[in-house]
């Protein structure tokens, strides 16, 4: 009887434990939501009174809207780039030998785990000489170096639950191993692809250090103009452009997650 | 064996040697699928950093020495950022432990939908920008913030506590921030481990914290070593939550690097310490490949 209740007693406390956990989790995230309807002029929560009047400030503001600009265009043109890039990357690499493979595995997961001030700094110098600071291309090329690894894991995860002997079947049926690839392979990988489409597109969009560093002048990102404003002042605008952000975060996650779903009923 | 029969076993062997070159021909030809991709992260990440890494060998006259190196030894100012991006790693690291672990092995004991709906609650913060999240504790920790104001009217502090802009700040904004890296790769692998074995150890004795630590939570450990080296590597050059929430008095080493830079100009002394917050990060990645495998990271 003792241990049965002793048993009672350490459920109850990992149940209230993992609670407070997941709530410490998602509350902070999710506060700015109500605090960028606020009405004041300083930031309060709770809010008091509700007005739009912060999210007028950010549409209005050319600065802001410039940089938003600048980082969606960007997002957009390093997604398109990463996501094929990424997905031949994957390809290639689960054709050829294990050792090439898990030698290259190590290589295209570094620059997740350099500290990324490090390849801020390195990038910021090497394109002082290229005259690429400042300028979009040299945005987009960061942050492709950057998505690459997010796409190449996603797609060969994705390549090592596919059964690569339908693609030797196309091939004895006589379909080039190009055509193969594209009508059976892409296929069957799609999912993948599309969930490293939207990890490129997330990692572009929410990339600070490095767009620090590089961008500026009117081709300053939205989070190089949020951060050197945070460093000043709590400004409530940001708060109106954090729940924007976060709007397309959990709009990304969404897309993943109904990818999954259909990836499961079609199985 | 009869003629034609080594005839066409020598057949079989030249067409088996035959089929071994080409399969080799065609996976250099799909190897070559994956230069571009290789390409870009070596021109734009490795050849930047070994760039860096060099001019630390230089001093500014333009010669070669070890300067640099022996300025960081010597300073003490270089000596406390050591420890102090040291300190706030491991302090970082240990509770995410100590919060994930439990609601890991939470989520394991409840139902499978019930864990996918929860999850939400872990995915959510980690797609959200951290920039986003960081505003989010510079405002909740503010003087006048909703933490100390509830405090207050409850009566726990008599005045407002120092949350923001200083050590305890940028210790809760990136526990916030890592948390979900050490939660991912734990909660993973605790669900491939086997839960009939767990109640096999009760019911030949064991009682249920017996069984917990000498079944469980030994299965449980390449998740949590893999969660632990993330949140470890990622805390050593963290740069935005603590530059924000740290308000100047907290200094790690990636905000030393930056305005050692940005407002020095000294080149020389910022990529020593890069070389050196690089080798410390190399050193914890090769642990993990030695005792987890990184690639690994690769299998879902």
């Amino acid at each position: 009887m003792e241990q049965i209740g002793q048993r009672k007693i350490d459920g109850l406390w990992l149940t209230v434990v993992g609670i407070a956990v997941l709530f410490f989790l998602i509350l902070p995230t999710l506060i700015v939501i109500p605090m960028s309807f606020s009405g004041a002029s300083f930031l309060e929560f709770p809010p008091t009174s509700f007005s739009f009047r912060w999210y007028t400030t950010y549409f209005t503001s050319p600065e802001w809207m410039s940089a938003t600009q600048t980082s969606l265009i960007a997002a957009v043109i390093t997604t398109a780039i990463a996501t094929p890039l990424g997905s031949l990357c994957a390809y290639g690499l689960h054709c050829c030998t294990p050792r090439i493979r898990s030698a290259a595995q190590i290589l295209v997961i570094m620059p997740i785990v350099i500290p990324v001030i490090l390849i801020g700094v390195g990038v910021f110098s090497l394109y002082a000489k290229l005259g690429l600071n400042y300028t979009l291309t040299g945005i987009v090329i960061a942050h492709t170096a950057l998505a690459l690894p997010f796409v190449i894991v996603t797609v060969m995860s994705g390549l090592q639950n596919y059964d690569f002997d339908q693609e030797l079947a196309a091939r004895s049926l006589g379909a080039s191993r190009a055509y193969a690839l594209w009508t059976v392979t892409v296929p069957q990988v799609k999912f993948s692809i599309q969930t490293g489409a939207f990890l490129a597109f997330i990692t572009s969009l929410d990339e600070v250090v490095i767009s620090m560093l590089i961008s500026g002048g009117d081709k300053a990102t939205i989070t190089r103009r949020m951060f050197n404003s945070l460093r000043d002042q709590l400004d409530p605008t940001i708060a109106a452009i954090s729940t924007c952000l976060i709007v397309v975060s959990i709009a990304m996650l969404i897309g993943v997650q109904l990818i999954g779903r259909s990836k499961n009923i079609d199985k | 064996m009869s003629a034609a029969e080594a005839y066409e076993s020598a057949e079989t062997l030249q067409n088996v040697s035959t089929l071994k070159s080409e399969e080799r021909r065609e996976r250099r030809t799909f190897l070559g699928l994956s230069i571009p991709a290789v390409l870009v992260i070596f021109v734009v990440v490795f050849l930047p950093v070994l760039w860096l890494s060099s001019l630390s060998f230089y001093n500014a006259a333009g010669e070669l020495s070890m300067e640099n190196y022996a300025r960081i030894f010597e300073s003490a100012l270089y000596k406390r950022t050591f420890v102090v991006t040291f300190q706030i790693s491991v302090a970082v690291t240990v509770i995410c432990v100590l919060l994930g672990y439990p609601l890991c092995y939470w989520l394991t004991k409840v139902s499978d939908k019930t864990a996918a709906i929860l999850m939400v609650f872990v995915l959510v913060p980690f797609w959200t920008s951290v920039l986003v999240r960081t505003y989010a504790w510079l405002v909740l920790l503010q003087r006048n913030g909703i933490i100390n104001s509830s405090m207050m009217s409850m009566g726990i502090i008599d005045e407002p506590l120092q949350l923001a802009h200083n050590l305890t700040g940028s210790i809760i904004g990136m526990v916030h921030i890592m948390l979900p890296f050490l939660v991912l790769p734990l909660y993973a692998t605790m669900r491939t481990v086997d839960t009939d074995l767990v109640r096999a150890a009760i019911g030949l004795g064991s009682s249920p914290r017996g069984a917990f630590w000498r079944v469980f939570f030994p299965m449980s450990l390449p998740g949590l070593f893999a969660g632990i080296v993330l949140v470890f590597i990622l805390s050593l050059g963290f740069f935005v939550t603590p530059a924000l929430l740290g308000g100047g008095r907290v200094q790690m080493l990636a905000q030393r690097i930056e305005s050692t830079i940005t407002v020095y100009s000294n080149w020389g002394a910022a990529s020593a310490l890069g070389v050196v917050l690089l080798l410390m990060a190399l050193v914890v990645i090769w642990l993990m490949n030695r005792f987890f495998g990184l690639d690994k990271l690769f299998i879902r």
